[in-house]
């Protein structure tokens, strides 16, 4: 498109110092790589990822959990794609591992086919893993109700589903924070709405664009941005309209209300953070894994993968000692294997800043 | 997650929808879209629809890349 080199030309001319943004959310972070941005607008503006690929924000311990589920002999695990190829704690473990020695381990593209599963294997429980953020959690929901009202007992939903504000208000808190303005997820704006995303600007005090996914919405927010952090006015600005209204999707919205309640939840590097999780109401709660199979969760163990600094916008991918022995073939860490995650998107299109 | 083209409804029967793109088609649910209609566009994540594309804001994005883009040049 021609206008993505005159929206560069636009953006090399606002007169600002250079500037970091960060964007968080995982596809954003594919589509700035494969459009070869990062070189482009560098040395004025660099991104950073940052907490927004769902499956690297799981933290080790809940990977093992469900490695561990997947040696019940009356389990069959169901699972979008990307997480069975994440490493637990120990090297060289996933889920794709254990189905090769023998374990049910089914992929599914949504949690529809989930409940599917459980109507045609009635003698087994059908363990959904429910990872994603507010974009995937009313589709769970859906499910969740799907089996409640047509009596499918045998579905469990293993919930690690997680909501973006406590966590982006836990990151702007840290002393390591080092960023001028938010490029915000378009697709959890077209959830929360605009009004999902005023606190950005209004309470966190930084420049927030909401942003599409083609390689001109994204320059255009980071246009935007730039000329928000000129005037040092920080507010809330909607570049994705074809996507995203002012009040969101109050269907979905209100999906989500009925079936989950917010919990505190563990995120990798980010530790334990207050109301950042979704549980099953009670209402639902015979659909719960963690209580209907007693899951058990373990410590979170050290490890020398730096997803969570990833994660945090506090280190480039190419940072780690261990990019490039960890690859996507051979992961180490969550960042590497999912399409959505920092470390692949940079392995898989360079471009390193 | 996300498909990164939004999809076609072809077909809305309830809450199920069959959309298309590239020729290719595929099962959407749309509990989420109020009357969905058959020709809607709608952003599909995780087999379901999340929000209909409206046309008119489709042809304001154009517009203001176009802006910046000329005011650039
Ligand atoms: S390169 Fe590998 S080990 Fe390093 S942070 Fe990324 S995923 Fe973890």
């Amino acid at each position: 498109m021609p206008e993505s080199k005159a929206l560069l030309q636009a953006i090399q001319a606002v007169d600002v110092p250079p500037v970091t943004l960060m964007e968080v959310c995982g596809t954003h972070t594919m589509a700035i790589a494969k459009a070869g941005l990062k070189p482009l607008l560098a040395p004025k503006v660099t991104l950073l990822s940052g907490p927004g690929c769902p499956v690297c924000v799981t933290p080790a311990r809940d990977i093992d959990a469900c490695l561990t589920l997947s040696a019940r002999p009356d389990v069959i695990l169901t699972s979008y794609g990307d997480m069975l190829r994440v490493p637990g704690s120990a090297r060289g473990d996933s889920l794709l591992k254990r189905r090769a020695l023998g374990a049910d381990v089914r992929m599914v593209y949504s949690p529809m086919d989930a409940v599917e599963v459980a109507r045609e294997n009635p003698c087994k429980k059908i363990v959904f893993l429910g990872v994603g953020f507010e974009t995937t959690a009313p589709g769970t929901a859906i499910a969740v109700q799907t089996a409640k009202e047509s009596g499918v007992k045998n579905f469990y939903l293993l919930p690690m589903l997680k909501r973006l504000e406590p966590a982006l208000r836990a990151l702007a808190a840290s002393a390591d924070f080092a960023v001028d303005g938010l490029l915000c997820p378009g697709h959890v704006a077209s959830i929360l709405g605009e009004n999902g995303f005023q606190y950005v600007a209004r309470s966190l005090r930084l420049p927030a664009v909401i942003a599409g996914f083609e390689t001109e919405d994204v320059l255009l927010a980071v246009y935007r941005l730039l000329l928000q952090i000129r005037e040092g006015a920080p507010a809330l600005e909607n570049a994705y309209p074809r996507a995203v209204q002012r009040e969101g999707n109050t269907l979905a919205m209100a999906t989500v209300e009925t079936v989950f309640t917010p919990c505190d939840s563990l995120w990798r590097g980010m530790g334990m953070i207050p109301q950042s999780g979704l549980a099953l109401k009670e209402d639902y709660a015979a659909f719960d894994a963690i209580k209907a199979l007693d899951v058990c969760f373990e410590e979170e163990k050290p490890s020398a993968c730096r997803c969570g600094d990833v994660i945090r916008g506090a280190l480039p991918p190419e940072k780690c000692p261990l990019f490039g022995v960890c690859t996507p073939e051979d992961p180490i860490g969550p960042c590497m294997v999912s399409g959505e995650g920092a470390c692949a998107a940079r392995y898989k299109y360079g471009g390193s800043v | 997650m996300c498909l990164a083209i939004p999809l076609k409804l072809i077909s809305v029967d309830g809450a199920q929808a069959v959309g298309e793109a590239a020729g290719l088609t595929r099962a959407v649910r749309v509990d989420f879209i109020k009357e969905p209609k058959v020709g809607d566009y709608v952003i599909v994540h995780a087999g379901f629809a999340i929000e209909r594309l409206r046309k008119t804001e489709a042809e304001a994005s154009l517009k203001a890349w176009r802006e910046v883009a000329d005011a650039g040049e």
